[in-house]
């Protein structure tokens, strides 16, 4: 047998455990992307991927069009930097960023009379080239996952010798409530998506393609499958579960293949590599047009909102703009959240930029964000019936209480996904998988310092 | 900004929870106590009222009078709902004429010696109705084992239900009847399976009805707020086990539909088995001590000197929940 097909029972693929909060995507599932307009400044911090951060290429003063480049990778695990806009680099100086601390970033002042056109420079001609042509070309467009990790592309789809890559996953479950980007993107950017998909299977050498999508995206899921049928190379639509974490990584690989992916391993172990379709779009326009990473898709939404949207904004745009654009912030905003609401960051302040892996702006009020009393566990077992990597996060939650991180770790706390499943169910209002959040960087601290 | 002078307020992810918070899961088991309740004063008519309500008003008390935490406002635990259900599980364990001094006596037990003694709600080991109940049964043997018929109208009380602290009262007054269980253990005597179902035998207060309980079992499996592994466990392993006794002897040992149906298994079963603090957090653990309590219970029932077995099945394997725990640990997502 040559390779072993997912078992079809006919029934929408998911993982076990997982929980269903309200996924208030009715905000703007329907709103089509709009541009978002170009705006005086634009900050872009060097580090706005996991990984090494960029060395900055321009000085002060120095002119520079839309779409050149700004920043080059500071080394394998990096990618380069492009400007969003045509105008003057103001400084090179420590600006805010979304994690709370201030990085290095390149600052540009929009020319307030360039049209801001991007020169599309025609199709690379990627039949002729090679895989390690095509994985540093990726590198070069300064693409990063976009659904939110910012993990730099390149590196997840180099093959190490001696394994090989049979599935390629793209992952388009959007399983964070609120978000509707990714949903935006498969409906009005489905050519691109299919184009990506078949740049990245050749040279990957997958055999076959599964497009993973919820069920709560069935106008997606309808026309991507349509045009599936129509490819040259095979690739499968598989309707989902709609359920939270779906969208993880492992999630996602157990709910098509039917498999987990052992602990302690990548999906490249299992011959699986999975790219989100956002992403995938993202390279689909480079080798199309040449055009890098300079725009993304996001959804601004929330009760906070009083215009929310899915826009294509220039990474490097101050938030502070795009709550703007979308009509501003009503007065009872007590949160404003990069991200989703299970794994955002909440920010202090409004002149943080979006970054390539913001795939959300999210406002709230105290009526979302219902603080729950704490009260002491009670036991009650619902994190356990939670926890997609079949944790204890009880029992982890009181080890954490007498900072007992060696037994956690003996407890399989370095498997915990940070998925937020734990505190989302626990009725005592105990923050599991925020004192998880910190054991795990104490522990990976201690073992650094070793 | 159209908002200057907004606040905002920094906290970590998750921004969601879901809005069924303690309190509310302590509230819905006390609603699904309601059937049985209304069954327990329909059959018993005031002294179920009276004993009730003193074993909820004593175990309240006591919450209010020790607070678990140590700077704790008094009375603020009250609110979770955890002290009424105890309060309420613990009468509807008694025999309708029990003295409510007695009641009064095992609420303060259950409560201090059963939760506030352990560090309050979820630290405690042991299911603290039954361990007043438990209690009770140490100390006045007598008292917990006499059972009356229903009562023929509301108001007839018997002069025990009202006797004073340590006094003997005159137990001539009422009938006293023996429940379908000890029937079947000391007179090899069965019980209609009708009696059964609706409650119209002598027993605990709140263990008589079998059709409302399973009924109040049934919203919480639905609503839930237990998990249906603990019953499934009992239930499996008592129809296993008096199943095969009773094929051996069917003269000697009764059938399983009786023993599920008799005495204080239905409401043990759903109500004190599945207490969420004192039994097993894992799937798998849940089952050993679902087929733990059901095993004791029948050989308590059947070999045992009482008629009853569920109480200390209970308390028992409440006892050994933490090396079910360690032996039932789930295995990890990948391993």
């Amino acid at each position: 047998m040559l390779f072993s097909d997912p078992k079809d029972d006919g029934r929408p693929g998911t993982f076990s455990h997982g929980i269903h909060p309200e996924d208030y995507k009715s905000f703007t599932c329907e709103l089509p992307i709009e541009r978002m307009e170009f705006v005086p400044e634009y900050v872009i911090p060097l580090s706005q991927h996991i990984g090494a951060p960029a060395v900055a290429e321009v000085e002060k003063g120095q002119k520079v069009q839309r779409g050149d480049r700004i920043a080059s990778p500071g080394g394998y695990v990096s990618v380069a930097y492009h400007s969003p806009v045509s105008g003057v680099v103001k400084t090179v100086e420590l600006r805010d960023h979304p994690c709370g601390e201030a990085r290095p970033s390149i600052v540009i002042e929009a020319d307030p009379f360039s049209s801001q056109k991007f020169q599309q420079r025609g199709e690379l001609d990627w039949l002729n080239m090679s895989t390690p042509q095509f994985i540093s070309l990726v590198q070069g467009a300064g693409i990063v996952g976009l659904g939110g990790a910012a993990f730099p592309t390149h590196v997840k789809i180099a093959v190490p010798e001696g394994k090989n890559c049979r599935f390629l996953i793209l992952n388009g479950c959007e399983c964070e409530p609120f978000l509707t980007a990714d949903h935006r993107v498969m409906l009005e950017n489905a050519n691109s998506l299919l184009y990506g998909t078949r740049l990245l299977a050749k040279f990957l050498g997958a055999q076959k393609a599964y497009i993973g999508i919820e069920l709560n995206k069935l106008d997606a899921i309808e026309i991507l499958k349509q045009k599936a049928a129509e490819q040259e190379y095979d690739v499968e639509v598989v309707p989902l579960e709609v359920k939270y974490p779906q969208g993880a990584e492992k999630m996602l690989i157990t709910a098509i293949l039917r498999k987990e992916v052992p602990s302690g391993k990548l999906p490249i172990d299992m011959d699986v590599v999975v790219s989100n379709v956002s992403t995938t779009v993202a390279i689909a326009d480079y080798f199309q047009s040449q055009k890098p990473l300079i725009e993304r898709v996001l959804t601004v939404t929330g009760p906070g909102i009083r215009r929310p949207a899915n826009m294509r904004v220039p990474v490097g745009t101050p938030i502070r703009d795009v709550l703007d654009a979308c009509g501003g912030l009503v007065d009872e905003t007590s949160r404003i959240i990069l991200g989703g609401p299970m794994m955002g960051m909440v920010q202090k302040s409004l002149d943080v930029p979006i970054t390539k892996g913001t795939s959300g702006i999210l406002a709230l009020t105290d009526r979302e964000v219902h603080e729950l009393k704490t009260y002491k566990c009670v036991r009650c077992a619902r994190c356990i019936e939670a926890c997609p990597a079949f944790l204890n996060p009880s029992q982890l939650g009181l080890l954490a209480r007498k900072s007992r991180f060696e037994e956690m770790v003996d407890a399989s706390l370095m498997d915990c996904m940070e998925c937020a499943s734990c505190s989302f169910a626990c009725p005592s209002g105990i923050p599991l998988v925020q004192s998880f959040r910190m054991a795990k960087s104490y522990v990976r601290e201690k073992k650094a310092k070793e | 900004m159209s908002a200057p002078r907004m606040r905002l307020t920094l906290s970590t992810a998750p921004f969601l929870r879901s809005e069924q918070d303690t309190p509310w899961l302590m509230w819905q088991v006390v609603y699904a106590l309601i059937p049985p309740i209304a069954a327990s004063i329909y059959f018993f008519g005031l002294s179920s009222v009276l004993v009730l309500s003193t074993a909820v008003f004593s175990c309240l008390l006591t919450e209010w009078y020790f607070p678990s935490e140590p700077n704790g406002m008094k009375g603020e635990s009250l609110r979770d709902g955890s002290a009424l259900i105890t309060g309420l599980l613990l009468g509807l364990t008694l025999p309708p004429n029990m003295s409510l001094w007695m009641v009064a006596l095992g609420g303060v037990v259950a409560i201090g010696v059963g939760k506030i003694l352990w560090g309050g709600l979820g630290q405690n080991i042991f299911n603290p109705a039954l361990l007043g109940r438990a209690f009770l049964q140490a100390a006045f043997p007598t008292a917990i084992t006499t059972f009356s018929e229903p009562a023929k109208d509301f108001f007839s009380l018997s002069s025990s239900t009202l006797a004073l602290p340590l006094m003997k009262a005159s137990s001539m007054d009422v009938i006293t009847s023996a429940t379908p269980l000890s029937k079947m253990k000391f007179e090899k005597e069965g019980t209609e399976l009708w009696s059964l179902l609706i409650g119209n035998t002598s027993g605990s207060l709140g263990e008589t009805c079998a059709v409302l309980i399973l009924l109040s079992g049934l919203y919480l499996l639905v609503r839930g707020i237990i998990q249906w592994r603990i019953p499934a466990g009992i239930f499996l392993s008592v129809i296993l086990f008096s199943g095969i006794l009773h094929l051996i002897k069917p003269d000697l040992y009764p059938s399983p539909i009786f023993m599920i149906l008799s005495g204080g298994l239905l409401l043990g079963t759903f109500f004190m088995a599945t207490d969420l603090v004192t039994s097993p957090l894992t799937p798998k653990g849940c089952w050993f001590f679902g087929l733990g309590v059901g095993f004791l219970t029948v050989l308590i029932r059947v070999f045992g000197g009482l008629p009853e077995g569920m109480m200390y099945a209970i308390l028992l394997m409440n006892s050994v929940v933490p090396l079910i725990q360690r032996v039932s640990q789930q295995r990890v997502y990948g391993t």
